[in-house]
């Protein structure tokens, strides 16, 4: 063949190929479309629970509103993705143009999606909802999800931070019971630090475990700094505040139970404390569903540093996404899932913000384990709880900052210095 | 006849035209597939990843903003790219090194029709099947700080390192849970390309006085420098794009010790949510890729036996 027959042939072949690609890319858009749909939509909700329970009291919520409004929504699929790649998932399909139409999303990143303009302002349909009774939620909850009057997400789960104890390592310790120290005053980190230590040099195992926090996810020591009032930069995210003295008082603290004390196990170390060779642990209260009844326990609330006794809880939020096909069906539908009476049904298994619910006998329910004075420590530790930190910048600053506080982590780390060497590596992204 | 003649003569080329078209179309239905596949894999993305690159895109914003070689201007003054490429450099390095050096002493040493060279052979061959993700988490386990490696060193009253949670034995152990997972790859391009060195050389050098070590450095190692130039192109390109391993063993830590190109790269796009400038140190990932394969292919003549 001559080559310019043998070149034009190729060319087309490429030119089809290339025109087919594009078509194909045309097709895999999932473009949000702009225009309202005209008939009833399918709706696609991201979560990043996985359990059989959860989905199946979505699904009925989901039902009983495709049940009322069959002109409007079709379907509403929840869709799981893993805990620890939500985020990077979610983003990612937010850049393949598959955009789901409500998501969850994590208080960290609170700042980042509110400000970015990823989320629909949904204040509006929520409060002009009849029968939503929107003044029950309260205005705490929802600071982190406004924007002057906007209201970007409904914080449909507040879960407390507490301390769950392994009453009977305690005993085999002869170590004292936190409760009976919460009864006196005596509920301190201090106190909490000198029984675990205890404790692993009578019976082995780990002492104090924050859990989740593994050496890398440093947010979670919000529940431990809280106690020297300290924070990790000012209230308006500008301004760098691991260097001071609060901080490393507490980091101190923390450093020296880990290395000194033998309090709390090492870098790279693992313990469970629902394997049961772990005295006390903070956790959420959602993760009680791990206890499998092979040892007593209890829970009391976060100990009290030097300075105060600091509640702590970790939000969720679920909000309609800009980029989403049907924004306006999403948002109807959130003000459906998120009514008084849906918010009691999901507060089986996620603390509510609405007040109304806030009570022993509502979350008693969902936590069959709790007893009710346990669950008033529950519902002591959501009021007036600080939330975890986050940020406008916060998956920088939180790489950023991961990466320096490793140098802590070591026996003979500077932790003045260490702190200092955070802000000097987050300060330019906190300015953003 | 003569009419016939002729006839026949201008009827030959138009069956043998129409004949090639014939071919020629079912040769390009033959290779449409790949080059379709090649196109929407490969160029389309490729040439997409630069468009990319000159754009400033935040997800989240939903912003999609041109910028020119902006993104390129600001990898000059990123220290923590600076940093990546300096944890690439070492990683790819020991990566290297020791994977081509421990395959070849494997393959010789295989190749020595010793008993039990087979199931030495399955055990090295072994991990190069096994699930990535599963062989780093298994070596997770084994690189804590108070059980596996360091619970049998204890047995010995010897307390090893906390492998994972210090920079440099953290960039040594990734780099050998990263040749363990690959060296029976490359033992067995190595012990395939030794089984075809001609005995009768090796005998001839043998019968001229030629000792052990003469015959491998002058004989063995030139007779078999081909595939060691595919091994070396496979491995330096494999040690750059290794992702996993750093994701699921270290995270890029401690600090940003393990963090090598390609994991900064995600974490630009995937974490940071800037897939403009996360573009644009692809493009510098390919080209240094581009740039080491041509130097390698470039330099085959002064090493690579019939190459020359």
């Amino acid at each position: 063949m001559n080559p310019q027959i043998r070149r034009r042939h190729f060319l087309s072949m490429v030119g089809i190929g290339a025109l087919g690609t594009t078509a194909l890319a045309a097709c895999s858009d999932g473009d949000a479309g702009d225009e309202p749909a005209d008939g009833p939509v399918d709706l696609r909700m991201t979560v990043w629970t996985a359990s059989e329970d959860h989905l199946a009291l979505f699904q009925e919520i989901a039902d009983a509103y495709i049940a009322d409004h069959p002109d409007e929504v079709s379907s509403v699929t929840f869709e799981t993705i893993p805990f620890e790649d939500y985020t990077t998932n979610l983003t990612t399909q937010l850049a393949g143009g598959n955009a789901p139409d409500l998501a969850w999303i994590f208080e960290s990143n609170a700042p980042e999606f509110v400000s970015s303009g990823a989320l629909v302002d949904v204040r509006e349909t929520l409060s002009g909802t009849e029968g939503y009774d929107f003044e029950d939620v309260g205005e705490s909850a929802l600071e982190l999800w406004e924007d002057g009057d906007a209201l970007y997400a409904y914080p449909f789960s507040n879960s407390p931070f507490v301390m769950f104890v392994n009453t009977d390592r305690l005993a085999a310790a002869s170590q004292p019971n936190p409760a009976e120290l919460v009864a006196s005053d005596g509920w301190t980190y201090d106190a909490a630090r000198d029984i675990s230590a205890a404790s692993v040099a009578a019976l082995g195992g780990a002492g104090l475990v924050v859990r989740d926090f593994d050496y890398m996810n440093w947010t979670n020591l919000a529940s431990v700094w809280g106690g020297w009032d300290a924070e990790p930069w000012s209230a308006d995210g500008t301004t760098c505040e691991f260097d001071s003295p609060e901080m490393v008082a507490a980091l101190e603290w923390f450093q020296d139970a880990v290395f000194v004390k033998n309090a709390i196990p090492g870098p790279g170390t693992s313990a469970d404390f629902f394997a049961g060779d772990t005295t006390m642990t903070i956790t959420q209260i959602s993760r009680a569903s791990s206890l499998d009844g092979s040892f007593n326990w209890d829970i009391v609330p976060l100990p009290a540093g030097p300075t105060q006794q600091e509640n702590i809880v970790g939000q969720a939020g679920v909000g309609v996404l800009a980029a989403g096909a049907n924004t306006q069906a999403a948002a109807n539908f959130l003000a459906f899932f998120t009514n008084p009476e849906n918010s009691a049904s999901l507060s089986l298994y996620f603390p509510p913000p609405r007040e109304s619910l806030l009570n022993p006998q509502t979350l008693a329910a969902g936590n069959p384990l709790f007893s009710e004075a346990q669950l008033d420590i529950v519902v002591d530790s959501i009021s007036g709880a600080t939330t975890k930190p986050s940020h406008a910048n916060f998956a920088q600053v939180d790489t950023t900052a991961r990466g320096a506080l490793d140098a802590m982590w070591s026996a003979d780390a500077d932790v003045a210095a260490v702190a200092a060497d955070v802000c000097e590596a987050i300060q330019p992204l906190l300015e953003g | 006849m003569t009419s016939i003649t002729t006839t026949g003569r201008a009827g030959r080329p138009q069956r043998r035209s129409a004949w090639r078209r014939r071919d020629a179309a079912t040769g390009y239905a033959f290779v449409a597939p790949a080059v379709i596949g090649a196109i929407a894999f490969v160029i389309v993305p490729l040439g997409a990843v630069i468009w990319y690159s000159l754009h400033e895109w935040n997800v989240l914003a939903n912003t999609f903003t041109f910028v020119g070689p902006q993104n390129y201007q600001d990898m000059l003054s990123d220290g923590a790219l600076h940093d990546s490429l300096i944890a690439s450099l070492w990683f790819s390095l020991g990566v290297v090194v020791l994977n081509i050096t421990l395959s070849l002493f494997l393959a010789v040493l295989l190749n020595q029709h010793l008993p039990g060279t087979t199931l030495f052979r399955v055990l090295f061959f072994t991990p190069v099947v096994v699930s990535l993700v599963a062989w780093t988490i298994v070596w997770g386990f084994l690189l804590q700080a108070d059980n596996g490696i360091n619970g049998f060193l204890a047995e010995f009253g010897i307390t090893g390192p906390n492998w994972l949670r210090n920079n440099v034995t953290a960039m040594i152990s990734v780099i050998v849970v990263q040749v363990f997972k690959n060296v029976g790859l490359n033992m067995v391009l190595f012990l395939s390309a030794l089984q075809s060195v001609p005995e009768e050389i090796q005998e001839a050098a043998r019968l001229d006085g030629a000792g052990a070590w003469r015959r491998f450095f002058s004989i063995t190692l030139p007779m078999i420098s081909p595939t060691m130039l595919l091994v070396a192109i496979l491995t330096v390109v494999g040690s750059l794009e290794t992702f996993a391993l750093i994701d699921v063993l270290t995270d890029g830590g401690p600090g940003t010790s393990t963090t090598v190109l390609v994991f900064y790269l995600y974490r630009q796009a995937f974490e940071f949510n800037q897939f403009g400038y996360a573009s644009a140190i692809s493009v510098l990932l390919f080209v240094i890729v581009l740039a080491l394969t041509l130097l390698q292919w470039q330099t085959r003549k002064r090493w690579v036996f019939h190459e020359s």
